[in-house]
């Protein structure tokens, strides 16, 4: 196995797995193997295989992640209209039960890759693996990875990305990063999406989510949106070219 | 259920060190994992005995050891224990730390036997 990847070892195991620490003598004898390595091992050596696809072709990908409905297609449809031509999109899609969200993004014009697995609850990064090998990256500037809406187990599986972007729509409530700490955890940036809704839905305070999110020590923008009404938008896009220049 | 995605690849692991140790079976296996590691521990053993059935740790026992959850502070530096939604320092009330312990999801041992 390889001892080499950095994925064993951390400060916060460091103190037991020093010779005398706990996990080097075993009291019945037999032989006791220490081994210090993630359980996604698997998972984060084709991730950081796919980052290197990526890379390679100079493409930045980036990970929606949100709840069921959140609104990452819409999202989607908004952004790949208002940018036109200025870059090149592709979108792998991990909508598993239909091809409803592929279908809808190639109506933008736009290169989209379905994953077909049947009922996971995430994409894993041999899920992307294959589907890069089924996109022309050659001419692309970003790769958006459209999650399955799922607020816990997409964030235990890297998929090669370079930037994670968390949609929080309105309807949701403005304590989702203090129930789902892991997942907002990972986040480069989160977007309140549907602020169309703010006036009726007048319990959610983009504050409190804010405040939500430095308890969990994230240093993420929060910008909000609507791709419904567009207001919003221009700053998300600006984000994006930054981002882009940036990589 | 992500978790018994994760089994697999842990069984999947198990085995491979099993196979390589020219081990019969496997007598246990310790995971070490934090509170923000974001796998439960009870879904974990239920995925578990479903993941290492008809493998050589089939009876192998399941040790969980939790990991502290700690962050350490970039304003003040100094270390304080955290919860999953409060990682803000204790000391100066700071929310800018860093995580320092307790996001580890691991295979930390595996007890083989040879008979
Ligand atoms: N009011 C309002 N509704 C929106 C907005 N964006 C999306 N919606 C609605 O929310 C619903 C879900 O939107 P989708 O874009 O399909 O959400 P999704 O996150 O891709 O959903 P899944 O892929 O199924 O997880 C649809 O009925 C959209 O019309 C918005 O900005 N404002
Ligand atoms: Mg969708
Ligand atoms: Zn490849
Ligand atoms: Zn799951
Ligand atoms: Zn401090």
């Amino acid at each position: 196995m390889c001892d080499t990847c950095g994925c064993n070892i951390t400060d916060g195991n460091k103190s037991l797995i020093k010779p005398d620490g706990k996990l080097a003598k075993t009291e019945s004898g037999k032989e006791a193997i220490t081994v210090l390595h993630s359980l996604l091992h698997e998972n984060d050596h084709t991730a950081k295989h796919n980052r290197e696809h990526f890379d390679q072709h100079k493409v930045l990908a980036i990970n929606l992640m949100s709840s069921p409905g959140a609104g990452k297609t819409a999202l989607l449809e908004a952004t790949i209209q208002m940018l036109g031509d200025d870059l090149k999109i592709a979108v792998i899609e991990g909508d598993l039960e239909t091809e409803n969200d592929a279908e809808r993004i190639r109506k933008q014009g736009v290169e989209a890759i379905q994953i077909a697995t049947g009922s996971a609850c995430h994409l894993d990064a041999h899920m992307i693996h294959q589907a890069l090998h089924h996109l022309e990256l050659a001419n692309v500037d970003i790769v958006f990875i459209e999650n399955v809406g799922n607020l816990v187990c997409p964030a235990s599986f890297d998929l090669g990305q370079h930037l994670n972007v968390i949609l929080l729509s309105v309807p949701e409530g403005d304590d989702k990063p203090a129930k789902y700490p892991v997942m907002f955890r990972t986040a480069s940036l989160v977007l309140i999406s549907k602020s169309d809704l703010l006036p009726v839905l007048d319990d959610f305070n983009p504050d409190n989510a804010k405040r939500y999110l430095r308890d969990i020590a994230s240093t993420a923008p929060v910008f909000e949106l609507s791709a419904k009404n567009k207001s919003g938008m221009p700053h998300w896009l600006d984000w994006i070219s930054q981002q882009v220049r940036k990589f | 259920m992500h978790e018994l995605a994760i089994c697999q690849s842990l069984m999947s692991q198990v085995e491979r060190i099993a196979l390589e140790h020219e081990a019969q079976s496997v007598i246990s296996i310790v995971i070490g994992m934090g509170p923000l590691s974001g796998v439960e521990a009870q879904h974990l053993k239920n995925a578990y005995s479903i993941a290492s059935a008809d493998t050589l740790a089939e009876n192998a026992k399941l040790i969980i050891e939790f990991l502290p959850l700690r962050v350490k502070c970039n304003q003040c530096g100094s270390e304080s224990d955290a919860l999953p939604n409060k990682l803000v320092c204790k000391q100066c009330g700071d929310w800018r730390t860093r995580l320092i312990s307790g996001d580890e999801l691991l295979l930390m041992s595996v007890e083989l036997a040879q008979t």
